[in-house]
């Protein structure tokens, strides 16, 4: 190892989620660093959704789910230190499929600071922009802010979807298969964007596309049926897998 | 596609459309009826003047005024209600033994017959909470007895709304409030409203609720408070029909067309509000 130890963002331990008494993930120990991208790979029901959705609490939402283990942000207990509003801001996250709400861009934009509380149109703007640029969008919509989102194309769809989540200035961004439904060209975007965001954020991607993984991750996990088979520098993991499990779904006998 | 299969999806595609007909013909049927005997007896007179001779002359204004009051009141009661309940019900209540228990309870309310709420309402209203035969009781009568409707519906509505923008909503740090107030409402507000409309008709029609309650046989005067008796349509239609010998025939036909005149134009505006609200988002 060189330099200095890297600084966790995000501590994980002993998570574990059910759903009902189907088990979906299965004590977790993990650290996510400050300005990473950590890919997540794995097949269906390998729990690395169910894992995304409990670090900024979204299995809440669901009344069959069942979670334990301790996840902190910053060293604070995200459960039982923070609202599971005040974790949203601070951790974003973009869906497998764009879902603009139903009204214009600019409003949709500007949805998670306006329930945050801000008001002056001028701060509002402000955040419209440098959202819309930072998911390079800006180009494409500037003239158009007042039309209804849904009007947009897919990949304008999902990259309006960024915006919204960075105009809360979100700390920590969890994408869900960001890119399942785009072309690759709004894929490259995404990615692009990504790599950009990662200088000031913390990413964590599932992808069901290890190539893409492969492309962007600054370190891979493989999740496997609730467990973290392996974990390691995205160049290690896809060159020299230590787990033949790994090896497997990377070279796509199976998944 | 063989020669038999197309016979038989031609016999299937008939049957269908037999079955549409015969939904639409009795429709038809009614309206026509109440119209062709009906439009006659319309006039100013018969609608903006009181009734006179024994209710044989003169117009039907005071059953007029007295629907319309019962439809507005007992609506500012029950849509606020309903549309609370169902938004409790479908966004914060979790499904345990109580929430079971007021679904069934919602259910029940709905299969009730008319006539018992009108016995609900004499004793509650009218006689223990001391209201009398009044506008007020009559109006909370009709009120319960529409709640299951809008609850219904607007529960509807509200499920309608897909899960996403709830999700996406949360995932934006909204509060549970901000997610129903911002995310949910404005994408069911149509169908609630469709729940008002339909209770409008229900509220309108009924008499058996308000036979004990409010309605009045005769008034030489337009109510003035709550706390008055009131003529209203349906009950005018009865009395008109079957208590009072030598009345013209298309007086009785003049009052139904009234009275499915005015649930029509509720309707309409209601439809015009809806259209206009799904234009702004």
């Amino acid at each position: 190892m060189t330099g200095p130890a890297p600084e966790i963002k995000i501590s994980v331990r002993d998570l574990a989620v059910a759903y009902g008494k189907t088990p979906a993930l299965k004590d977790l120990n993990l650290d996510i660093r400050t300005g990473e991208i950590l890919s997540i790979i794995g097949p269906s029901n390998s729990g690395k959704t169910s894992f995304l959705r409990s670090l900024n609490r979204m299995n809440d939402l669901n009344p069959q789910a069942k979670t334990s283990g301790t996840v902190r942000l910053d060293g604070r207990d995200i459960v039982r230190e923070m609202s599971a509003e005040d974790l949203r801001k601070l951790v974003g996250m973009i869906f497998a499929m764009p879902v603009p709400l139903p009204l214009s861009i600019r409003d949709n934009i500007t949805y998670g600071p306006r329930m945050a509380g801000v008001r002056e149109a001028a701060r509002l703007d402000a955040l419209v922009e440098e959202s819309l640029r930072a998911a390079y969008l800006w180009d494409e919509v500037k003239d158009r802010l007042r039309l209804p989102a849904q009007k947009l194309s897919g990949g304008q769809q999902q990259r309006l979807c960024i915006a919204r989540t960075l105009a809360l200035k979100p700390e920590v961004i969890l994408y869900d298969e960001p890119c399942s439904g785009l072309d690759p060209i709004s894929t490259a975007k995404v990615e692009e964007s990504m790599l950009e965001l990662r200088k000031s954020h913390t990413l964590v991607l599932v992808t069901n596309n290890t190539k893409q993984a492969a492309r962007v991750g600054t370190r891979t996990a493989f999740f496997l049926m609730g467990d973290m088979v392996e974990i390691g520098p995205t160049d290690r993991m896809f060159t020299r897998p230590r787990d033949k499990r790994t090896e497997d779904y990377i070279v796509g006998r199976f998944g | 596609m063989s020669k038999g299969e197309t016979v038989r999806e031609k016999i299937g595609f008939g049957a269908l459309l037999t079955a549409t007909l015969l939904v639409v013909i009795p429709v038809a049927a009614i309206v026509v009826l109440i119209v062709v005997k009906g439009w006659g007896a319309l006039s100013w007179e018969f609608l903006f003047s009181m009734p006179r001779n024994g209710m044989r002359a003169g117009g039907i204004f005071p059953a007029i005024v007295g629907t319309v009051y019962l439809v507005f009141i007992s609506l500012a009661f029950a849509l606020p209600i309903g549309v609370l309940a169902a938004i409790y019900l479908s966004e914060y209540a979790r499904d345990n033994a109580l929430t079971r228990i007021i679904n069934l309870a919602i259910i029940n309310l709905a299969g009730v017959s008319s006539v018992v709420f009108g016995l609900f309402g004499l004793s509650l209203f009218v006689v223990f909470l001391k209201f009398g035969v009044s506008i007020i009781s009559g109006a909370l009568t009709l009120g319960i007895m529409t709640l299951p409707v809008i609850i219904t519906t607007t529960r509807e509505a509200l499920r309608a709304v897909p899960a996403s923008y709830r999700e996406v909503s949360f995932s934006l740090g909204a509060s549970r409030w901000q997610t129903v107030r911002h995310a949910v409402l404005p994408r069911a507000l149509s169908g609630i409203l469709t729940g008002a409309i339909l209770s409008v008709g229900r509220v309108a029609g009924e008499t058996a609720p308000i036979l004990f309650t409010v309605a009045a046989f005769y008034l030489p005067n337009l109510p003035k408070g709550l706390s008055d008796q009131a003529m209203a349509l349906p009950y005018h239609l009865y009395v008109i029909t079957t208590q009072i010998p030598g009345i013209p025939e298309h007086f009785r036909y003049g009052t139904a067309l009234v009275l499915i005149g005015f649930v029509l134009a509720m309707n309409i505006i209601a439809t015009v509000i809806r259209a206009k609200a799904g234009k702004k988002k």
